[in-house]
């Protein structure tokens, strides 16, 4: 059996997944989606205190 | 590697016990039972002899059986303890639902008391205090690996990965906490601020331990790793800010902005990944999933109170 294992994940209202991103010495980065992160271009959880319809679908 | 000092007893048992182990074994336990502090702390040192080992005690008691006995007897007690507090949320799923039902939870918050008000002196003991589980941060998770399939096991590599420094030490993350103790001052060894360490803290690390020794808990550990990866993000974000403004070093701070951007990471993989592969494969863990979530806020937010009340702080001030 094969599992599923992608590059990428998107994660709803939140960061997009990345796996072995090539500006980043983690295994997994989170690539800010919701472009208010104060350490972009990664996320550091600001996501979780917009209002929803300022988060990322 | 420095190993665990016999803390000072907190109580009959763990005069009985420390006395015990000192003379080579030989303890059945006490005939009453034990709570609080003494029990904790029993239990503590007892688990200390699965990681580090303790000085001038004999290695080979890790395995007696009296004393494993003993053990599993202040490990039910804990379990029932927190099996009663624990109220499994309706209706919800946990990949689906966790990581907005965590961020509902509203609990007294130690790190936002940091950011803005602390005293110097509350920090040091702070740090102290959670020196214990810091120094050992993600050991009790590594337990748990070869308790898996593949999926939830090749995913929670994928994060202690990251918790180990990706294979330099330089990065390791108890390692960094380390440092950062060194640079403010603080012996950064886990058993030299255990006197000062209360009940509820203690309860923490028994929990996690609890968790990562039984195979039987595998659900349950992991699901507080989830709610422990999503509680650290922006916690971490206010204890670095706070640190600076009361001039701690670089080192320290260090600690604590690398988890604003690896906990950031690691509360998706912890659900979307370790958790939702978990329990692909074995469905039938989802409650003790919940159950490790809610144990793990529930132990902090009684954690946060009690060192607010050692510190003589009303809390709505707080
Ligand atoms: S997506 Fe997390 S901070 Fe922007
Ligand atoms: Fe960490
Ligand atoms: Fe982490």
């Amino acid at each position: 059996m094969s599992y599923e294992h992608p590059d990428t994940i998107v994660c709803p209202g939140g960061p997009m997944l990345v796996r072995d991103h090539p500006d980043s010495d983690r295994p997994v980065a989170a690539v800010c989606r919701c472009e208010k992160s104060a350490r972009f271009p990664w996320c550091d959880g600001t996501h979780k205190v917009l209002p929803a319809d300022q988060r990322p679908s | 590697m420095r190993t665990t000092t016999l803390p000072r007893p907190r109580g009959e048992l763990t005069e009985h016990l420390f006395s015990a182990l000192r003379a080579g074994g030989d303890f059945r336990g006490l005939a009453t039972k034990t709570t609080g502090d003494d029990a904790a702390l029993a239990l503590w040192v007892l688990h200390e002899l699965h990681y580090r080992g303790l000085t001038d005690i004999d290695d080979a008691l890790e395995w007696d059986p009296q004393l494993l006995r003993v053990r599993r007897q202040l490990e039910a007690d804990l379990e029932d303890r927190l099996r009663s507090r624990f109220h499994a949320p309706a209706g919800l799923s946990f990949v689906e639902d966790a990581l907005d039902w965590i961020d509902e939870q509203d609990g007294p918050s130690l790190a936002r008391h940091v950011h803005r008000n602390a005293s110097r002196d509350q920090v040091l003991d702070l740090l102290a205090v959670r020196s214990i589980y810091h120094l050992k941060e993600s050991d009790p998770v590594a337990w748990v690996v070869p308790r898996l399939g593949v999926r939830a096991k090749a995913a929670l590599m994928e994060l202690q990965y990251d918790e180990y420094g990706g294979g330099d030490p330089n990065r390791l993350h108890h390692h960094l906490f380390e440092l950062g103790m060194e640079a403010s001052g603080l012996d950064p060894a886990y058993d030299a601020h255990l006197d000062a360490v209360p009940l509820e803290a203690l309860e923490q690390n028994n929990t996690l331990s609890l968790f990562g020794l039984h195979r039987r808990l595998r659900g349950a550990a992991l699901g507080h790793l989830a709610a422990f990866e999503a509680t650290s993000s922006l916690p971490s974000r206010r204890m670095a800010e706070g640190l600076r403004r009361l001039d701690f070093p670089d080192e320290l701070v260090e600690y604590y902005t690398e988890h604003v951007e690896a906990d950031a990471v690691h509360e998706q993989l912890a659900v979307r990944t370790i958790c939702a592969g978990l329990l692909a494969e074995e469905p039938e863990l989802e409650g003790d999933v919940w159950f490790g979530a809610y144990t793990c806020l529930d132990l902090e937010s009684r954690f946060a109170h009690a060192m607010f009340a050692r510190w003589g702080i009303e809390e709505r001030a707080a």
